[in-house]
C-alpha cells in the first residue's frame, strides 16, 4: 500500500465513523430525490395538458426533467461539498496531527492528493446513488441517455472542482466553520463571475471572465456537448486549486 | 548522528533560537532542558524537518534537514508535545496507518505493531478508539508511533507528560534500553528525568545554549561553595557567632526557631568535623549534620535566571562532583 493509498484509506475511515457523511449524504439524496419527483410530476402534468389539447403527447424528459435537475444539483453541491471538505486540513491543524503528517516521510503533494482523492470518492459514492433515479425512470419512459451521461460527467467534473476549492479553504485555517464558509464564498464568486461576464457583454474581458466561471462549461455538458475547452477548464481549475493547497500547506511550516 | 551548527530561527522580529550548536553521537541520549519558550520545540521542529532554520545547518545521519528532508524523516521517530493521534481510529488502525505512511507493509508491519503494542503495554486497549483513551494511554500510543519503524534517531518532546509514576519509570527504562542502538533527544521540564536517563544535558534558555555537560559535572561546575546543614536541639545565643569563627565557614544563615543553620563553606574545606566538635563541646544538642550538594534543579534555576551564570562560575569548573545530599 502506497502512502497515498494509506491516506485515502484513513480518510475514508474517518469520514465513515463520523456522522457528517451520513447526514450530508442523507440530505443530499433527499433533496435530489424530491426535486426529481417534482420535475417528473411537473412533466406528467404537461403531458396531460398536451393530451387534452392535441390528443397526443410527446414530451421531452431530457429537457423537462434532467436539464432542470442537473441545474439544481449544481446549487446543492455548492452548499454541501464545503461541509465534506472542511475537516480535511483544518482538523489536522486543530488536533496537532498536522506536524505528524508533515514529518512523515511523504511529500506534501501525496498528502494533498490523498486527501482530495478520499473526499472525491465519497462524492462519487453519493453521486452514484442518485444514478438509481434515471435507471428507475428508464423502466417506464423513453429518454435519450447521451445527455444524461454527459450531465453526470459534468457533475463529476464540477464536484471535483468544488472539492479542490474546499481542500484549499481547509488548508487555510484551523477552524472548520471558517473553512466551510471560505469555500462556499469562493464557489459563489466563481458562480457569479458568469454574471459579471455577461454584464460586460461581447468584449474580450467579458468572455475571459465568463470563461473563469464554471457555469457555461457545465451547461455545455448538461446539454450533451463535450468540448475540449470545457474539459480543459475543469482539469486546469482542479490542478490549480490543488497546487495552491500544496503551497498553502507548505507555507504553514514557515510560520 | 545529529549535528547542529549555528542554527538560528526567527519568526518575524522575534528570535526563537540564536546560533545553537550541539551534536549527538550514535547511541547517546541527550536531554534538552529549559523553561517554557526557551526554544526546545523549535529546535526539535527544525531537526524533524517540520520547519526550516533561518540560518545554520542541521544534519541527521549525514543528511541535511533542508536539502534532503525525506531521507531525514525516514530515519527519525518524532513525538511532538501533543501526541499526534486520530481520535476516531482504534490503536491498531492508527499504528497501521502510521506504518504504511513510513513504507512498512505485510509481515514487517504486523510484527512492528505487535512489538510496540507489547513494549508500551497497549495490549488491553489495542481495539479501542483512541478518543476514548486516557491522556497516559494516548501518550503511549504517541510513543509507539515514534518507535514503530525502528528509527535510528528519536526525538521526544516531553515524553513522560501525563503518565503516572509507574509508567514514567517504565518509559525511562525504555529510553535507557534504546540508548546504545538509538540516538535520542528528549526535552523535559522534569529535572530528575534528565539525570535518570541521559548521558548529556543541554540547558537552553532564551534561545541560547547556556550549558552543556553530563548531569553530574553540571552540578559540580556550578557550586560556588560547599554547604552544610546543621540542626541543633538547644542552640545558645552566641551559636551563630561561634559558628562563623570555624575555619572555612564563610557565611551562616540561621533559622532560630527550628534550630536549623545553613553554613556556606570555602570550596574544598570540609568544616563538618570542626562544627561537630564545637556543637558537642558546647552541649548544643547536635541532631543533624550533613553536606548539601547542589541538585540539577538548583543548577537549572541558577542558569536560566541569569544568562551569565556560567561565566561567573567557570572558576569552579574543575571541581569534582559533590557528595549526594
Amino acid at each position: 500500500m502506497t502512502p497515498v493509498q494509506a491516506i485515502i484509506a484513513k480518510e475514508l475511515r474517518s469520514y465513515f465513523v463520523s456522522p457528517v457523511v451520513y447526514v450530508v449524504g442523507a440530505v443530499f439524496l433527499l433533496i435530489v430525490g424530491l426535486l426529481a419527483y417534482l420535475y417528473i410530476v411537473f412533466a406528467g402534468q404537461q403531458a396531460i395538458q398536451l393530451m387534452q389539447m392535441q390528443g397526443s403527447a410527446q414530451i421531452n424528459l431530457n429537457d423537462l426533467v434532467f436539464r432542470n435537475l442537473f441545474s439544481s444539483i449544481r446549487f446543492i453541491l455548492l452548499i454541501i461539498l464545503p461541509i465534506l471538505t472542511m475537516r480535511l486540513f483544518a482538523e489536522e491543524r486543530k488536533l496537532r496531527t498536522f506536524e505528524f503528517l508533515l514529518t512523515s516521510p511523504i511529500g506534501i503533494n501525496e498528502i494533498v492528493a490523498g486527501k482530495f482523492m478520499s473526499v472525491f470518492l465519497v462524492f462519487l459514492g453519493l453521486l452514484g446513488l442518485t444514478g438509481l433515479m434515471p435507471l428507475v425512470l428508464a423502466l417506464f419512459c423513453d429518454f435519450d441517455w447521451y445527455p444524461v451521461l454527459t450531465g453526470y460527467l459534468g457533475l463529476t467534473l464540477l464536484g471535483a472542482l468544488f472539492l479542490s476549492v474546499g481542500v484549499l479553504a481547509s488548508a487555510l485555517t484551523e477552524n472548520q466553520i471558517v473553512a466551510a464558509f471560505v469555500s462556499f464564498g469562493l464557489l459563489l464568486v466563481l458562480w457569479l463571475l458568469s454574471g459579471v461576464g455577461s454584464l460586460l457583454g461581447d468584449t474580450a474581458l467579458g468572455h475571459a471572465i465568463s470563461y473563469l466561471s464554471f457555469m457555461e462549461h457545465y451547461d455545455h455538458l448538461v446539454r450533451g456537448l463535450i468540448d475540449t475547452k470545457d474539459l480543459v477548464y475543469f482539469f486546469s481549475g482542479l490542478v490549480f486549486m490543488l497546487f495552491l493547497s500544496h503551497r498553502v500547506v507548505d507555507s504553514t511550516r514557515w510560520k | 548522528m545529529i549535528e547542529v551548527q549555528q542554527i538560528t530561527k526567527r519568526y518575524g522580529t522575534h528570535t526563537a533560537i540564536d546560533r545553537v550548536s550541539f551534536s549527538v553521537a550514535k547511541g547517546e541520549v541527550l536531554a534538552f532542558l529549559g523553561p517554557n519558550g526557551a526554544g526546545k520545540t523549535t529546535t526539535m521542529r527544525i531537526l524533524t524537518c517540520f520547519m526550516p532554520a533561518t540560518e545554520g545547518t542541521a544534519r541527521v545521519a549525514g543528511f541535511d534537514c533542508a536539502d534532503q528532508p525525506l531521507d531525514v524523516k525516514r530515519r527519525i521517530g518524532y513525538l511532538p508535545e501533543t501526541p499526534p493521534v486520530y481520535l476516531e481510529l482504534t490503536v491498531t488502525e492508527y499504528l497501521q496507518f502510521v506504518g504504511r505512511l513510513r513504507g512498512l507493509s505485510g509481515k514487517l508491519l504486523t510484527s512492528s505493531m505487535q512489538r510496540e503494542i507489547e513494549r508500551l503495554g497497549l495490549g488491553t486497549v489495542q481495539h479501542r478508539l483512541i478518543g476514548n483513551l486516557s491522556r497516559g494511554y494516548r501518550q503511549r500510543v504517541g510513543l509507539a508511533q515514534a518507535l514503530l519503524h525502528d528509527p535510528q534517531v528519536l526525538i521526544l518532546d516531553e515524553p513522560t507528560v501525563g503518565l503516572d509514576p509507574k509508567q514514567i519509570i517504565e518509559i525511562r527504562e525504555l529510553i535507557k534500553n534504546l540508548a546504545g542502538s538509538h540516538s535520542v533527544i528528549l526535552s523535559t521540564h522534569i529535572l530528575p528525568e534528565a539525570t535518570a536517563v541521559c548521558q548529556r544535558v543541554v540547558i537552553i534558555s532564551g534561545g541560547h545554549i547556556v550549558a552543556e555537560d553530563t548531569p553530574e559535572r553540571l552540578s559540580a561546575r556550578l557550586r560556588q561553595s560547599d554547604k552544610i546543614a546543621l540542626t541543633l536541639k538547644a542552640p545558645a545565643a552566641d551559636t551563630e557567632h561561634r559558628l562563623r569563627e570555624v575555619r572555612g565557614v564563610q557565611n551562616v544563615f540561621a533559622d532560630g526557631a527550628s534550630g536549623t543553620f545553613l553554613l556556606e563553606c570555602e570550596l574544598g574545606l570540609d568544616a563538618r568535623e570542626d562544627v561537630a566538635r564545637l556543637a558537642v563541646t558546647n552541649g548544643w544538642g547536635l541532631l543533624e549534620l550533613k553536606a548539601v550538594s547542589m541538585t540539577l534543579e538548583d543548577v537549572f534555576l541558577q542558569l536560566t535566571r541569569s544568562e551569565d551564570g556560567l561565566a561567573q562560575n567557570s572558576v569552579a569548573a574543575a571541581e569534582p562532583a559533590g557528595q549526594p545530599a
